[in-house]
């Protein structure tokens, strides 16, 4: 395996009692870049999405097979713990979802997790990752307020808030811009270009512009299946497969 | 159908009107406070602190007893076995089916235990007693809120690598907090106002609540006993126990509505 790519995925087919979802995906997701998974709704996007830290665990209806290597173990594997699995991804999903206690406990539930315990150093770090996800400005005076009090996309920034305070690897996105306003969706994708240095970041969109202002690395989805992959330059310019051409040509039905 | 309603709201107004009618020329400080005199059957004077404390006392137990088994399983449901939903339907099945059981039914139950274990009529078996029949409607109750948990605020629990008993603990009970309080709440009005199941298992007494293994008074076993008394002034203790006891329910559904509302603040609304 390339030390280059962070995930690996090998064969992974998702079936929901006889209709196959995701078929044979075979997908390198390489370190500190954005990958961005393209394609139009339905397509299974965000089930491949869910695959990568075992939330499809939670549809009973989901039959997952193959194999998804990250730091070259696979995480299907039954045996995998996927508690700690997931504390190297932070999720953001398509809407957000803060948990229901406060701004500061919605940080200060993940630092926990993570193990961090003294006040002090608790603290801190709230502070840190809310300046982190550009939201401490706004809330420096609210933070025993319930998170429900907060706009919507000051929620979807708590969350990434939130996502970054389980010190992860890998950050998931979900559209995480689909609910968002304008401003709100642009300052999550500055808040990604910042972020690949260090983090690896797998972004499921729709939104060709979207992919196109941010992507390092495309993978198109079309039905289930795997139609293109690869640089984002050449993939959105230099479409060759069919599908790829007419999906970003606009003219798809 | 305005026909209906407004018939049903006249007869819940003869009800009430008739409980408060002869309840409130009944009650006095006195009746409050002091237990009967000379028998409760019999007995012109005293009152019936015996059946409020006794009454408190063991609803409180019963309540109490059925959060800390029926909370867990409510958890347990939504939570652990989300994967399996024919399990959990035919759990669901079962509790509505016994949560159907008509109270005498527990009476009759609680009473044969009593008898296999030596156990004679007392605070103590009315209390087990009383907690079996209020254990489905406190689970389901809790179940039904659990439930409406969104599964986007699971997985974003679970994909900060929270376990499950810290996502059913520490987040479904913090989001369904307003409807687990008032599922409490409705199975303490249960749990006070069943006559049935305490008829053969907690017995009745003059006394005040003292031990658990003596028997204790209930309000509803008070307006059974005392109404059927031939003598008055016993059949104004019932109607006193009445008022009581439709003072304490309405009381404990006031108060429910009002925490539900009051804890509403930290859900998250979808």
């Amino acid at each position: 395996m390339d030390n280059n790519n962070k995930i690996h995925i090998s064969n992974l087919n998702v079936r929901a009692g006889k209709t196959a979802i995701l078929k044979n995906i075979n997908i390198d997701i390489p370190k500190n870049k954005i990958t961005v998974i393209l394609g139009p709704s339905g397509c299974g996007k965000t089930t491949l999405l869910k695959c990568l830290n075992r939330l499809t665990d939670l549809y009973p209806e989901l039959n997952v097979s193959g194999e998804i290597y990250i730091n070259d173990r696979n995480i299907l594997d039954a045996m995998a713990d996927i508690y700690q699995l997931r504390q190297h991804m932070g999720l953001l999903s398509q809407r957000p979802y803060p948990l229901p206690m406060t701004i500061y406990n919605n940080i200060a539930y993940a630092l926990k997790l993570r193990g961090v315990t003294k006040r002090r150093e608790l603290h801190k770090l709230v502070i840190e990752y809310l300046k982190k996800a550009n939201l401490y400005d706004e809330v420096r005076n609210r933070l025993r307020e319930p998170a429900s009090r907060l706009s919507i996309g000051q929620q979807q920034r708590l969350c990434l808030a939130r996502g970054l305070a389980v010190n992860p690897e890998i950050i998931l996105a979900d559209e995480p811009t689909s609910a968002l306003d304008p401003f709100s969706s642009q300052f999550i994708e500055e808040t990604f270009l910042r972020l690949k240095k260090d983090y690896t970041i797998v972004l499921v969109t729709h939104v060709l512009r979207q992919a196109k202002r941010i992507a390092d690395n495309v993978v198109f989805i079309y039905m289930g299946e795997v139609i293109e992959q690869g640089d984002a330059a050449e993939v959105l310019d230099n479409p060759k497969m069919e599908k790829t051409i007419q999906y970003l040509g606009g003219t798809f039905n | 159908m305005i026909l209906a309603t407004y018939f049903i709201l006249a007869i819940l107004a003869i009800i009430i009107y008739s409980i408060f009618e002869k309840g409130l020329k009944s009650i006095s400080w006195e009746v409050l406070t002091t237990i009967p005199k000379g028998g409760y059957y019999y007995g012109r004077g005293g009152g019936i602190l015996n059946a409020i404390l006794g009454s408190m006392a063991l609803a409180f137990g019963a309540t109490v007893l059925a959060f800390l088994i029926g909370l867990p399983v409510a958890l347990y449901i939504n939570v652990f076995l989300i994967r399996k939903k024919k399990l959990v339907n035919f759990i669901r099945f079962i509790l509505d089916l016994i949560w159907g059981i008509p109270s005498i039914v527990y009476g009759a139950f609680g009473f044969t235990m009593m008898i296999f274990f030596g156990l004679q009529t007392s605070l103590l078996a009315g209390t087990l007693t009383v907690t079996l029949f209020i254990l489905p409607i406190m689970i389901r109750s809790m179940d039904e809120i659990l439930r409406t948990v969104p599964i986007g605020l699971m997985e974003a629990t679970y994909s900060l690598g929270s376990n499950k008993s810290e996502t059913a603990f520490k987040i479904f009970t913090r989001q369904s907090i307003s409807g687990i309080i008032t599922a409490i709440l409705l199975s303490f009005g249960r749990a006070i106002g069943d006559a049935a199941s305490v008829l053969f298992t907690a017995g009745y007494t003059d006394n005040l609540p003292n031990s658990l293994l003596e028997p204790v008074a209930t309000l509803p076993l008070s307006i059974f006993f005392q109404l059927a008394s031939p003598v008055p002034e016993v059949q104004n203790r019932a109607y006193a126990s009445a008022l009581v006891l439709t003072l304490i329910i309405l009381i404990v559904s006031l108060f429910s509505r009002g925490l539900g509302k009051r804890y509403h603040k930290t859900k998250i609304n979808f």
